[in-house]
């Protein structure tokens, strides 16, 4: 039982202990004004500017890997916004563009995967996780009050 | 008998997946591409060494060919370059320099000074056909087969070992099936 714990806590451990991919010096970004953008380069209609802002929290910039492209500085990232914002002002839906990140990246560019067959595990690992931790605790209390006490 | 033979079980596990986790040989960066089988994304860019020229995947279709993602500013790529003009030199397949987000003359003093190993090398200086091959570094080497389908992705400089052991089987494979 706590051998399994220690398996998922290795597990992090080996994967938060690999080196970092080394970024790639930043480029000027090309001069571009669409009619869409503001002098802020954010999008005129507030509506749009708003899911601009809850989708590319929602996309993992694959540069940094932690950091979601709304975030990240880096070149990839500021591509995939300019990406999004065409995508917006071009009237697509967010099933639309997220479809499109997905089919060039795969699912690991979403932070909140959808439930499928492959990502069930990530998914279903706290719950599970929460059912062995009760399970020991309820042995553990369970043991604990069989055992006569000694004062 | 379980008070023993579980925490072994877990123990070998755990041994197991240290072996997996912690191989050096291992890139946990390198993504799966969701592309491996797929139509490659079309493009028709022109040329960094010539302007005037055109490259397109439509052009390439029917042959099997490796493209390359490179920049100026992409450290490992300088690293890889030597394999590159070792692999030109070879005469196996058509080798596509794509220029991913790049300083036009840059690339080209670069391809001048280093030596060109690519057939021709497209311009890709705001990055959209990145995009649409699911770029997110550099260096990236992607193989396309007699379908225009890409069939490999290897992301990381290209080495001597990796040609010969990841491509040349492949394209031999996508040939022989053709």
């Amino acid at each position: 039982m706590n051998g399994l714990r220690t398996l998922l806590l290795a597990s992090a451990l080996a994967f938060s202990a690999s080196p970092s991919l080394a970024q790639p010096a930043p480029l000027p970004a090309p001069a571009r004004a669409p009619a869409a953008l503001d002098e802020h380069g954010q999008l005129r209609d507030p509506l749009l500017q708003t899911r601009f802002e809850r989708i590319t929290k929602e996309l993992r910039c694959l540069v940094c890997q932690n950091e979601s492209i709304a975030d990240s500085n880096v070149d990839l990232a500021a591509d995939l916004r300019r990406q999004v914002r065409e995508m917006l002002s071009a009237g697509k839906s967010d099933d639309a563009i997220f479809k499109f990140m997905t089919d060039r990246y795969g699912e690991f560019v979403r932070f909140a995967p959808p439930l499928s067959a492959k990502t069930a595990l990530i998914w279903g690992a706290p719950f599970f996780m929460l059912l062995l931790g009760g399970l020991i605790i309820f042995r553990v209390v369970r043991q604990r009050s069989r055992m006569p006490l000694d004062e | 008998m379980w008070k023993f033979l579980l925490p072994f079980a877990a123990f070998v596990a755990l041994v197991v997946l240290f072996a997996f986790g912690l191989n050096p040989n291992r890139d946990i960066h390198a993504l799966p591409s969701p592309l491996i089988g797929k139509a490659a994304p079309e493009f028709t860019l022109t040329d960094v060494l010539d302007p005037t020229r055109t490259v397109s995947t439509a052009a390439l279709k029917g042959q099997v060919y490796v493209l390359n993602v490179w920049a100026t500013w992409c450290v490992a790529c300088r690293e890889e370059q030597e394999e590159l003009l070792e692999i030109a030199r070879q005469h196996v397949v058509p080798l596509i320099g794509l220029d991913y987000r790049d300083d036009h003359d840059k690339a080209k003093l670069w391809l001048t000074q280093l030596g060109n190993p690519y057939t021709a090398v497209p311009f890709d200086g705001d990055g959209r056909t990145a995009i649409d091959w699911g770029v997110y570094g550099a260096p990236e080497t992607y193989l396309v087969d007699t379908h225009g389908r890409i069939i490999f992705k290897f992301i990381s400089p290209m080495t001597e070992e990796v040609w010969e052991k990841e491509f040349l089987p492949r394209i031999a494979a996508a040939r022989s099936g053709a």
